[in-house]
């Protein structure tokens, strides 16, 4: 029944992932991924935030009383991601003024509390780690492809501010395919954000499809897996 | 479920309170360690604007130290920091206004303009918008040269009637697709050249920073309820 850790890496990054498969955590996925720089940016504070919050559940998941522990997660998450806010906004301050409101948003991110709940507080502190590690890297994957994606359609460009993110050599990290007075607004626009989204969870059922002709087992890890997050806000 | 009696209750609510402080403490615990370094990155965010928009100025004083706040309508706004470029002398060379456009396609545009002792204009940005992206962004100075149009105009150039997009008969151009966000902006910039006309002589004198100028409706902080 306990999964293994390759199901765990698996399951975070593929078949269960919070992006593509749980559907968690769509505001900040769809706000943010306009470009890819945004993307990363936000990726990165969602996987830390995940990463943490997963080992600190696991931590305290013999003392939480199971009738305070809903409020106990809510505490423990806010808690990080304002000091994860305040820290990007010390250290990545160019970056932060863009993400702006999506930073402390993370608290509302469906995804975190989910694994909360669902993984980390009955696993132990090694497996959720990764488990939180492992669907912070799904979550992140999916925010670059979509924030690649709607980048080059939209504006003809990939990693442009990268500066923000890695400092000064960063403004060579960006690549110019075409003017971006050509590109395709649409796909900066939200309407846009949903339309990628929507090919990039058809590829991924695609990809599946064709990797799997028969239904196997590994369909079942991702069903069993309780999914007590309600609708994303 | 464990029972409802006081114990479990008790119990309970002191885990809650012993979480809530943990995790109160951490956060205090980040905050005292960034926050220097957060307030130092605001001044520095706003000192890199005024570098930019006071040009040539060899100003002598640290701008983003000399500072009031301005409350009038012709900026579109109450509270609206403004910035001054002194010379040796404490002689104003410059200013650098923050002004909102509140006719916008969506809403209000803030920008920050930089006018000169004789009301030339020095130059134009927009600090935040929620303009249409790929239509009316390109008032931003990275999309586009077109807020640099306005480095080096006055009040009286172009005349009076012509401070307006070609659209409404004036020499400013619009974009394909967007002359709202265009005309808000070149509205807002000429109040603004107004509000300067109109209070040159106070903003321009040497007003220490700390002394609060005489003439009423200039360096008044906390002063809008007054206002009719």
């Amino acid at each position: 029944m306990n999964p293994t850790l390759t199901d765990i890496i698996r399951d975070g990054l593929w078949h269960n992932n919070p992006g593509l498969v749980q559907l968690l955590g769509l505001c900040p996925l769809l706000a943010i991924s306009g470009t890819m720089v945004n993307a990363i940016g936000l990726g990165i504070a969602t996987t830390l935030t995940l990463l943490l919050s997963n080992v600190l559940v696991s931590l305290i998941r013999n003392h939480a009383r199971p009738e305070i522990r809903i409020p106990v997660y809510v505490l423990i998450i806010a808690s990080i991601v304002t000091a994860i806010e305040l820290a990007m906004n010390a250290w990545f301050h160019g970056l932060y003024l863009i993400l702006g409101i999506f930073i402390p948003l993370i608290v509302t991110n469906c995804a975190i509390i989910g694994r909360a709940e669902a993984f980390a507080s009955r696993n132990s502190v090694p497996r959720a780690a990764l488990d939180g590690l492992m669907m912070g890297l799904g979550f992140t994957g999916v925010l670059i492809a979509l924030g690649a994606l709607r980048e080059i359609l939209g504006q003809g460009t990939l990693m442009a501010n990268a500066h923000l993110l890695f400092g000064n050599w960063g403004h060579n990290l960006t690549l110019q395919f075409y003017p971006s007075e050509h590109g395709f607004l649409l796909a900066l626009l939200p309407p846009g954000a949903f339309m990628a989204m929507g090919l990039l969870i058809a590829a991924k059922n695609w990809i599946d499809s064709q990797l799997e002709p028969e239904p196997t087992a590994s369909r079942d890890e991702s069903t069993n897996e309780p999914d007590t997050a309600p609708d994303n806000a | 479920m464990p029972e409802l009696n006081p114990r479990n209750i008790l119990i309970a609510m002191l885990l809650l309170a012993g979480f809530a402080g943990a995790g109160a403490g951490l956060v205090a615990l980040v905050q005292e360690g960034t926050e220097a370094r957060i307030a130092e990155n605001r001044m520095q965010v706003n000192r890199n604007r005024i570098a930019d928009l006071t040009g040539d100025l060899a100003y002598a004083n640290d701008p983003v130290q000399d500072t009031v706040t301005l409350s009038h309508e012709l900026l579109g706004g109450h509270d609206l920091p403004a910035w001054f470029a002194r010379d040796r002398d404490h002689a104003v060379m410059g200013i650098v206004f923050s002004a909102v456009a509140p006719d916008g396609y969506s809403g209000s545009i803030h920008l920050l303009i930089g006018v000169d002792r004789d009301g030339e204009l020095l130059g134009v940005r927009v600090s935040s918008h929620r303009e249409t992206p790929g239509l009316g962004d390109a008032i931003e100075a990275e999309r586009s040269d077109w807020i640099h149009g306005f480095a080096g105009r006055s009040l009286g150039d172009p005349p009076p009637d012509q401070w307006a997009v070609r659209h409404d008969g004036g020499v400013f151009d619009q974009f394909t697709g967007a002359t709202i966000t265009p005309r808000a902006v070149v509205g807002a910039v000429r109040r603004t050249l107004e509000y300067f006309d109109q209070h040159r002589d106070a903003l321009l004198s040497d007003t220490p920073e700390d002394e609060p100028s005489p003439v009423e409706p200039v360096a008044a902080p906390h002063t809008d309820e007054e206002r009719p």
